[in-house]
């Protein structure tokens, strides 16, 4: 018995109210369910618990900037159901923030999917996105000292690294 | 091992420099401390093993800095592992060697336009004496290296490491006027 | 070889040997510290962690069930020991026939008496659990799914038949 998008979509209205959904983007392959960011912990325990669908694996946490001139960036969460074999795709919209003192700020999953831990460490440390309760935010594939969040568009190399020329 | 060659036909007595047997004994017995970081760690490890063989000529891979002669730095060299690097090249007993293996440790490889975390080129962690290019280079080509290196050994005097002799050559007029 | 007119005895050779020994190591270690490059430098004699700043010392404490067991060990081998030289005097045929057959009465008691008491003591270390080791606790995930274990059996099962 599977559910396509929009079924699961109307579960989440059911749920939580019209308010919840931000928007929608069904012309891609796997359509996108944009949720207000606030809601966002709510909407994914929801997801995980309710006995129609069973979303108990966090396939990938990922993002995306969309550069100074749009001024957003978003975070993408890939959601699995092991039982009921369902894919459902979660996407929430932030201001972009500077990459230096104003950086964006989202829910974290931690508690909803363990998994969501390292995902997100990966997500703040390439693209500068703070998750507020998060256990342990901190950088996890560059060095703890490194300066700047190299995949957002307006990132440039630092000079030097303890010494090390970074530059060709 | 040219020079033993000579003289074992001739009544069984060997009479050499002392440098000369010290540089046979140390480029026979080299000891690389492998720092597999990526994919040239594969090829090295196929040059280990038999189909390569690596031990002919004396070489066993060690696994701590302490008791290796030789760094063969076999990978991406990413800044977060350029620190270890350092100490780890440090903690090697002299008289040292590092061999740079495939294009990444040489000069950044493939990364070196786009990769904000690729250290272009390990020599500018650590002093390097053999470079072995390739991508990865081939088991044959780091036998060659290998090969390269000895004969740099063989060139050694015990007196005075050679680097040292052109450092001072070329920084005579920094050295302090006593 | 075994010469009268020789100055040297037996002892005197291997004592030779023993020199001769040590003076070849001694000229090798020498020799060694005359040649090597000796250049030590604050970096070079950090201790080695494979590159990582060292945390603490390498001197922790031991577990002191070790020292326990060595304990317990020691007392019942030396009751061991004392069996043998019981177990040969037990065996006497000369002093069975002397007291005509009472003896080997009176030693088997006597060593049952002393096994027993040395048994007391082992039950009362076995029972106030000083033979015990200690075990690291094991703690359980605090998380519990909702989903029901039937649905990931049916999963397994739609898997399995479709890839044997």
């Amino acid at each position: 018995m599977s559910h396509t998008f929009q079924d699961i979509k109307e579960a989440i209205k059911t749920r939580f109210g019209e308010y919840v959904i931000a928007g929608e983007n069904t012309a891609l392959a796997q359509p996108q369910l944009i949720v207000k960011t606030s809601l966002l912990k709510d909407v994914c325990l929801f997801l995980r618990d309710d006995k129609r669908f069973f979303f108990d694996q966090l396939s990938c946490v990922s993002a995306v900037d969309n550069g100074p001139v749009k001024n957003t960036l978003e975070v993408i969460y890939h959601l699995y159901s092991i039982p009921f074999h369902l894919f459902f795709v979660l996407k929430v919209e932030v201001d972009r923030g500077d990459g230096k003192e104003q950086l964006p700020e989202i829910p974290s999953v931690v508690d909803v999917w363990r998994t969501a831990d390292w995902h997100e460490r990966e997500a703040y440390d390439m693209y500068g996105v703070m998750f507020s309760g998060h256990p342990d935010l901190r950088r996890i594939l560059l060095p703890a000292d490194w300066e700047g969040y190299p995949l957002r568009k307006d990132y440039t190399e630092q000079e030097y690294y303890h010494g090390i020329k970074v530059a060709y | 091992m040219s020079l033993l060659d000579h003289k074992f036909g001739q009544g069984g007595i060997v009479v050499s420099q002392l440098e000369d047997v010290l540089n046979w004994a140390r480029l026979s017995s080299m000891f690389p401390m492998s720092f597999g970081l990526a994919c040239c760690a594969i090829e090295m490890m196929q040059t280990f093993t038999s189909g390569y063989d690596l031990d002919r000529f004396g070489i066993i891979p060690r696994p701590s800095p302490r008791q290796s002669d030789v760094m063969i730095v076999a990978g991406t060299v990413t800044f977060k592992m350029a620190d270890r690097i350092r100490r780890l090249y440090e903690q090697m007993p002299e008289p040292r060697y590092v061999i740079s293996m495939g294009s990444c440790s040489n000069c950044g490889g493939p990364y070196w336009e786009h990769g904000y975390h690729v250290v272009k080129g390990v020599d500018r962690i650590v002093p390097v004496d053999i470079y072995v290019p390739g991508c990865p280079p081939r088991p044959e080509a780091l036998i060659g290296g290998f090969l390269k290196l000895q004969e740099k050994i063989r060139k050694e005097t015990l007196v005075e490491p050679k680097a040292v002799e052109r450092f001072l050559a070329n920084h005579k007029s920094e050295q302090p006027v006593v | 070889m075994v010469e009268t007119t020789s100055q040297l005895s037996e002892f005197g050779m291997i004592l030779l040997f023993i020199i001769t020994g040590i003076v070849f190591v001694l000229i090798g270690v020498a020799v060694a510290a005359l040649i090597r490059p000796n250049r030590p430098n604050i970096e070079k004699m950090l201790v080695y962690e494979c590159g990582e700043d060292a945390v603490g010392k390498a001197w922790v404490n031991m577990n002191a069930r070790y020292y326990l067991t060595a304990l317990i060990f020691v007392l019942f081998e030396v009751e061991v020991i004392y069996l043998f030289p019981i177990a040969t005097v037990y065996g006497d045929a000369k002093l069975d026939v002397a007291t005509n057959g009472s003896w080997t009465i009176f030693s088997l008691v006597e060593i049952l008496i002393f096994i027993g008491l040395l048994f007391i003591g082992l039950i009362y270390v076995w029972s106030k659990g000083y033979l015990d080791w200690n075990k690291p606790e094991v703690k359980s995930e605090a998380f519990v799914s909702k989903v029901p274990r039937n649905l990931y059996e049916a999963v397994n099962k739609k898997y399995s038949e479709t890839h044997s």
